[in-house]
């Protein structure tokens, strides 16, 4: 058996605190192929990858991964380097102010002892260009390189060091269709000069153009491996298997008492990044009604978080154009201040980057985002700050000993409703909530569900931003899709199902 | 259980209280050391106007720090601006209380431009703020260069630095050898704390809120005043309050009131705790940024008035490594490098600390080469204390 594979991961189990994810998982790639591993947001996909190269070390899991016919061990990236594994993550790990000969063989250092033979580096970074056909100087700074190149640099370095084994995590995400061809042209050359390689990727396309074998996971476990060369593969059959979870039954009900009023429209809105001149949003329009909980559904790097942050006062400073209307009136907001003053609030993906203070307590982060109303003449009233905290603890059902506890000694569900509390405390019209239950318990899930239910009946909009199906299925009256930068769909609650979703995601 | 309850307090602020017992350690070290000589009414009038210019500044860094960043072009700036003061009052002939407005106000620009690059451009302060310690260095050297040292004649500017308040109730049948104005103050803010004490505490107990158990609390009430009384008496046995302590006195207050209880204040520490979130609360870093910076010029143009005051002249190093200083000092008073948290009466026990160990190793006879190292020493120790207090205290 282990004969005709390369690579055989056996019953591997990963748990995090609190969450198991990767659940008894197998999985083995033949030597000399292509293998594709597909899955939604949270699958496990890079986990797995993670255990494989040690960045995870042997101990934090179970199970057992033989390699190149042998056990292995793992403790670190170089220990799986050594042996012959290497991998390219979606994020580059290049240096950008060095030359490209000088990130080829970086850490592995071409020279006797402690000087460095330049000539001969560069010399070989030529030769290694010319594999992955990448014109390009090696002397030329990674900086001035745009991404395409930079990630064909990135295989250049890992064949530089005699790899058996090329893992690459969503290579394609950051390209643009041209340099998306040439990479998976370039993948299948490999292929023919005996490099084994696993991809990791959300577009099915391109998985049923180049994938001999297809493994999708779901919650952490193997559902099927599946063998392209005899038909098994097909974009409906991947979708199926990816989503093909039931539903439980762990949303609330609720009356929809939808106003036929418009809170939030927007309409051929366009984003760039300032700097690179990179296109972000395209052409958006969507629009949000009084009462209504909106869904934006789409996979992560869709440009779901750079939508909602581009409405609420830009910080990223994108170049914008399009329509912004809020209750009907058109605003170009140039601030978060200027968006929290006309009814929107933001409560943003990551809580603990970007979302709460974590140094500081609970009644400091509930009431920050609107200290005015505890304030007269600019100084704050600390008695009515005490009040306001406790009220929200109460209404949210905030577990925390005393609300001067500082937030970073609450748990995630407990942080995230921190995260709304403050961001109720403002009184908004619309409340864009941005993966509101990422990271916490299903007990606390249902609860945020709960206050989302009495917010919309009570007259709030909701847009919520979610990468979890179920979710967006369960608390939607309406669903958009987005995908690259797109609205790829809109969908009535009745009558979208996850794979319509997923096709329109994936496209 | 009082003890208990007193035990659980001053774990809760052990940090709070951390610099308070290791100033009251270095007075009863350096009392033992030198007969009693420290603790004299003397010394600590001279200890205080000595900390006065380290502690405005201290004050300013110490929101600097907060909000992530660094400010060293303060030192040299103070030098540069008490140069221009004693220019305006000895080449200019211009009064004093127009040259002290205009001296802010000239810190206050300065500021302003040092945190243009640090809010506008993103350029670290510490880059920013070297390139002004190079120019304010240059600036004062130029400015002195044709005169050397300037001296000021001026009887009213210098009393800022070396001046005590005029006794108003001097008397020769009561308490004649004290300073009877310096004490009527001591017992007006006396009375101030407990009234403001008491006034806080009944609002509480209207909100429902918990409050310190009766018996702590008057504990509390007795333990401050008494400490605010022996300061006050031992003042009053020698000038009096000095005006340098008026003026550092209310700065300290000024900014414990914004930092403590305001909107701005929170929005300082909003920003140092974590830049992102604030932005998306709706909080301008960028302002903020201004406003700290600006704050921090304007409170270099303030030390530089008390020194030249002090020294009574403009020497042409004036103001020389003052920025370190006033950052050991910060950092002594419990600031943390990682933002968001530090408190300006902290930072001037900070200041308070660290003169104390100059003025008592001095009176010690003790070479000014081991004073550096006993300095280095004490202000790796703080640090060090700090961190582990927060782990201690996160868990």
């Amino acid at each position: 058996m282990s004969d005709s594979h390369i690579l055989e991961m056996r019953q591997i189990t990963k748990t995090f605190p609190g969450v198991k994810a990767l659940d008894n998982v197998t999985f083995s790639v033949k030597p000399g192929e292509i293998h594709c591993l597909v899955g939604e947001n949270g699958a496990g996909k890079s986990t797995l990858m993670k255990v494989l190269s040690g960045v995870y070390p042997y101990g934090e899991y179970t199970g057992d991964i033989m390699f190149d016919s042998a056990l292995q061990q793992f403790r670190r990236i170089s220990d799986s380097e050594r042996a012959g594994i290497a991998i390219i993550y979606q994020e580059l790990a290049l240096v950008p102010e060095m030359t490209v000969y000088e990130n080829i063989f970086l850490g592995n250092e071409i020279g006797g002892g402690i000087l460095v033979d330049w000539n001969e580096t560069i010399k070989r970074a030529a030769a290694m260009l010319d594999k992955v056909g990448l014109d390009v100087n090696p002397e030329a700074k990674i900086r001035d390189l745009g991404v395409g190149k930079q990630q064909l640099v990135e295989i250049a370095k890992a064949l530089s060091r005699d790899v058996k084994l090329l893992i690459l995590d969503e290579p394609t995400a950051a390209l643009n269709e041209n340099d998306c061809d040439n990479l998976l042209e370039l993948i299948q050359d490999l292929k023919r000069h005996g490099v084994t390689s696993i991809m990791i990727s959300h577009k099915l396309k391109e998985v049923i153009r180049i994938a001999d074998t297809v493994t999708v996971l779901r919650d952490g476990q193997t559902i099927c491996t599946l063998d392209a060369h005899k038909g098994e593969v097909s974009e409906s059959v991947l979708i199926k298997h990816m989503v093909g979870r039931e539903i439980e039954n762990i949303y609330p009900g609720r009356e929809h008492q939808i106003a036929d009023e418009t809170v939030l429209e927007v309409s051929g809105w366009d984003a760039r990044e300032a700097q690179s001149g990179k296109q972000v949003l395209k052409d958006v329009a969507f629009n949000v009604r009084r009462g209504e909980i909106v869904g934006i559904a789409g996979l992560m790097g869709s440009g779901r978080t750079e939508l909602a942050r581009s409405i609420f006062g830009n910080p990223d400073r994108y170049e914008l154009s399009g329509e912004l209307r809020i209750n009907g009136e058109s605003y170009s907001l140039d601030h978060p201040g200027q968006a929290i003053s006309v009814g929107v609030a933001y409560v943003s993906e990551d809580r603990k980057r970007n979302g709460l203070i974590l140094i500081q307590d609970v009644k400091d982060n509930i009431v920050l985002a609107n200290l005015r109303a505890i304030a007269a003449r600019g100084v704050l009233d600390e008695n009515a700050e005490v009040k306001v905290a406790r009220e929200y603890r109460q209404a949210l059902n905030i577990k925390t000993p005393t609300v001067e506890q500082q937030v970073n000694k609450l748990s995630g569900g407990n942080q995230q409703k921190v995260s709304l509390a403050k961001w109720l405390f403002v009184e908004p019209n619309v409340l864009i909530l941005d993966e509101p239950t990422r990271g916490i318990d299903v007990g606390a899930k249902y609860e945020i569900y709960t206050i989302m239910n009495r917010l919309v009946s009570e007259g709030m909009s909701i847009l919520m931003i979610s990468s979890e199906l179920p979710e967006v299925l369960g608390m939607s009256d309406r669903v958009y899709v987005v995908a690259s930068g797109r609205i790829t769909g809109e969908l009535d609650i009745a009558d979208a199902t996850q794979e319509k979703i997923m096709e329109m995601a994936t496209n | 259980m009082t003890i208990k309850d007193l035990r659980t307090e001053l774990r809760k602020h052990i940090r709070d209280y951390g610099m308070f017992i290791a100033l009251f350690f270095i007075f009863v070290i350096f009392s033992i050391t030198t007969d009693g000589v420290f603790v004299s009414s003397r010394n600590i009038s001279n200890l205080l106007n000595q900390t006065g210019y380290i502690a405005v500044i201290a004050v300013g860094m110490t929101l600097i720090i907060v909000i992530r960043h660094i400010d060293l072009s303060v030192g040299f700036l103070s030098g540069f601006l008490g140069a221009v003061a004693a220019i305006a009052l000895v080449y200019w002939n211009l009064p004093v209380v127009v040259v002290i407005p205009l001296i802010l106000l000239l810190g206050v620009v300065a500021g302003l431009i040092t945190g243009y690059p640090v809010a506008n451009l993103g350029i670290p302060a510490f880059v920013a703020s070297l390139a002004g310690w190079l120019i304010y260095r240059g600036a004062l050297l130029l400015v002195t260069l044709n005169t050397g040292t300037i001296v000021i004649p001026n009887a009213a500017f210098n009393a800022i630095g070396n001046g005590f308040i005029p006794d108003l109730l001097a008397s020769d049948w009561l308490l004649p050898n004290s300073h009877k104005l310096t004490l009527l103050l001591g017992i007006l803010t006396i009375v101030w704390y407990v009234i403001s004490a008491l006034s806080s505490r009944r609002s509480k107990q209207e909100y429902n809120f918990e409050v310190l158990p009766t018996d702590l609390f008057i504990l509390q009430l007795v333990f401050v005043s008494a400490l605010i009384g022996v300061v006050t008496w031992v003042l009053a046995g020698y000038n009096g309050m000095s005006w340098t302590l008026v003026i550092v006195l209310l700065v300290v207050a000024v900014y414990s009131f914004v930092t403590n209880r305001t909107v701005l204040g929170r929005h300082i520490y909003a920003v140092g705790g974590n830049p992102e979130a604030a932005e998306l609360s709706g909080i301008s870093v960028r302002k903020i940024t201004f406003v700290v910076f600006g704050s921090m010029g304007m409170l270099s143009a303030l030390s530089g008035i008390l020194f030249a005051s002090r020294l009574q002249s403009a020497t042409t190093t004036a103001g020389t490594l003052l920025e370190l200083d006033a950052i050991a000092a910060a950092y002594i008073g419990g600031v943390s490098a990682a933002g968001g948290v530090g408190s300006v009466v902290g930072s001037l026990v900070g200041a308070i600390v660290y003169t104390s160990l100059t003025s008592g190793m001095n009176l010690m006879g003790i070479d000014i080469s081991s004073q550096y190292i006993v300095r280095g020493a004490v202000l790796a120790m703080a640090v060090i204390f700090d961190v582990t207090t927060r782990k201690i205290g996160s868990k």
